[in-house]
């Protein structure tokens, strides 16, 4: 299947000589929820704002749905609905008014029905005559998103969806965001929250000083990249590490008390090995806990280990 | 043609027209209203005719271009500037609209509005002093050529600020003096031969000749002249708003 968004070589040079994005391909595929991770200023906005129009591309080209973004750009944004990271909304607007807009902006017949069941899904129904300037912040980001759903886009671009928002409405986005793959949606999310990724991405792209550093199905990126570590309560303290027990990355902790051993989860048998030479040693314990790395951390040793 | 979005960005300025009706129309009319009771009535009564038309009468034309040139920049330039100070402009960039679905909403809007405020201002002076129309049409025309066309300047106004004082600068340092100077209040014939001549390099005059012959027959210059000017005006706008689009200034990074 063709990927629905195919970015080949993109780069962008802003005016003040800041390169903000170097070189860069992707492919979204269609139907997947992609997760975009990078440290503040990494280029993510400016990706997206250059696939949805807002910024100018320097050099390379970009597909949507098989519509080049510069020379077939209506067909393309017709495609896209983004929510952007900043809340910015028409203060004196209702909520009913503005998603009615976008939706027209998009060249769409009006469709009371449709822009209901957004406005419904989001929980705002009961807000449609609202003024948006009397709506708290969470509630302005839902309509955000109810103004990019409106003209029932096939991509849907959520630019730091939940930056501040609470447990609640985190929730409520997420389960939107399932529903809407569902139904065929494609989903390309930026996030500082790595467990939202962890959560709900399909593959993970991370990319970093304007290059993609990485882009990977997230199963695969946590089994590569993922480590554990298995932590053996001590039945009696070690002063230190016996020399039968050097071939294994080992360390000892709280006062020799527990022993911490770091290992991949590539599926190794080097597991079975520490156990008999354990035994071996005479070093008995009484209990066990094993721990895997999260997104989180792999994403930290990512951005920090790449020069 | 996305028509769906022109009529989209049409409604949702017309919208904040009527959301600020006090702003927009009432403000105006009033403005109007004192300088038919200062100028009309208390000086206008001791002053002779101009042309055969009464005083009073004679500045009905140059009140309503007045209005319709500094409502109609004011209100393109605050309709594209504000979606550019707020934020929101994201939303129309992101669109599939083209550079002509964007003026058309913006600047028929604010041609609309300007248009309707001078005939409302129109219908007032008629509570004031008795009016004729002798070319109605030619009236109509120029009423259209000049909002559509101030629309369009006051639209280039709002991409090229980048603060609230610049929007206000160009109306308050260049259109209002010009306008002041292009015989609202009197003929230019009125003026000594070198301040006459002057008066010819300001555009106003034209456009307030021309529409003050639309209602009673004579003019300071020529009608094909007045038209003449108003589409080079015309014309020098449309191409500002077309360079503007092709080079993304002020709206792309």
């Amino acid at each position: 299947m063709p990927p629905i968004i195919s970015i080949a070589n993109l780069s962008k040079v802003y005016g003040t000589g800041h390169n903000a994005l170097k070189n860069i391909s992707l492919d979204i595929r269609k139907g997947e929820i992609f997760a975009l991770l990078g440290p503040n200023g990494a280029g993510k906005t400016t990706l997206i704002s250059i696939v949805c129009g807002i910024v100018t591309a320097s050099a390379g080209s970009i597909r949507v749905d098989g519509h080049c973004i510069a020379t077939d750009y209506k067909a393309a944004r017709r495609a896209i609905g983004l929510v952007p990271q900043e809340l910015t909304t028409d203060a004196f607007e209702t909520v009913w008014a503005t998603t009615g807009f976008s939706r027209g902006l998009f060249g769409l017949p009006p469709d009371p029905d449709h822009i209901e069941r957004v406005l419904r899904d989001l929980s705002l129904w009961d807000k449609k005559d609202s003024r948006i300037m009397t709506l708290s912040g969470g509630m302005k980001r839902r309509v955000l998103i109810a103004k990019a759903l409106a003209h029932e886009p096939r991509i849907l671009f959520l630019d730091e969806p939940t930056a501040g928002v609470d447990v609640a409405l985190r929730q409520d986005m997420w389960r939107l965001v399932r529903k809407l793959r569902d139904q065929g949606v494609t989903i390309i999310l930026t996030t500082h929250y790595i467990d939202e990724a962890e959560e709900m991405a399909d593959r993970v792209g991370v990319i970093r000083n304007g290059e993609i550093i990485l882009v990977e199905e997230k199963a695969e990126l946590m089994r590569k990249l993922g480590k554990k570590q298995l932590t053996l309560h001590l039945d009696a303290p070690l002063a230190a590490l016996p020399p039968a027990l050097s071939g294994h990355d080992l360390e000892l902790a709280e006062n020799g008390r527990d022993l911490v051993y770091t290992y991949s989860t590539k599926g190794d048998a080097a597991l079975t090995g520490l156990l008999a030479d354990l035994a071996r040693a005479g070093i008995g314990f009484r209990d066990l806990d094993t721990r895997q790395s999260s997104l989180e951390d792999i994403f930290v040793d990512l951005v920090k280990e790449r020069p | 043609m996305n028509w769906y979005a022109v009529r989209a960005l049409y409604r949702f300025e017309m919208a904040r027209f009527w959301r600020t009706a006090l702003q927009s129309i009432v403000a105006p009319v009033i403005a109007t209203s004192l300088y038919f009771v200062v100028f009309g009535a208390a000086i206008g009564s001791r002053m002779a005719s101009v042309d055969g038309v009464a005083y009073g009468a004679f500045i009905v034309p140059g009140l309503m271009m007045l209005s319709l040139l500094t409502q109609s920049i004011a209100n393109a330039s605050f309709g594209i500037y504000f979606p550019r100070f707020a934020g929101t402009i994201y939303e129309i960039l992101s669109a599939p609209v083209s550079p002509l679905e964007i003026v058309l909403g913006y600047v028929g809007a604010a041609a609309s509005k300007s248009i309707l405020i001078a005939l409302i201002i129109l219908a007032t002076a008629t509570l004031f002093v008795p009016i004729r129309i002798e070319h109605p049409f030619v009236m109509v025309g120029f009423l259209l050529l000049t909002a559509v066309t101030f629309s369009l300047f006051g639209f280039l106004i709002g991409l090229w600020a980048d603060g609230f004082e610049r929007l206000q600068l160009v109306p308050l340092l260049i259109v209002t003096p010009l306008t002041f100077l292009g015989g609202s209040f009197y003929s230019i014939d009125m003026l000594p031969p070198v301040w006459r001549a002057l008066s010819l390099a300001n555009p106003v005059v034209y456009l307030i000749s021309g529409f003050r012959w639309s209602f009673f027959g004579n003019s300071d210059v020529g009608i094909g002249v007045s038209f003449a000017m108003a589409l080079v005006f015309l014309a020098l706008c449309l191409a500002g708003v077309t360079w503007i689009f092709r080079t993304g200034y002020r709206l792309k990074s």
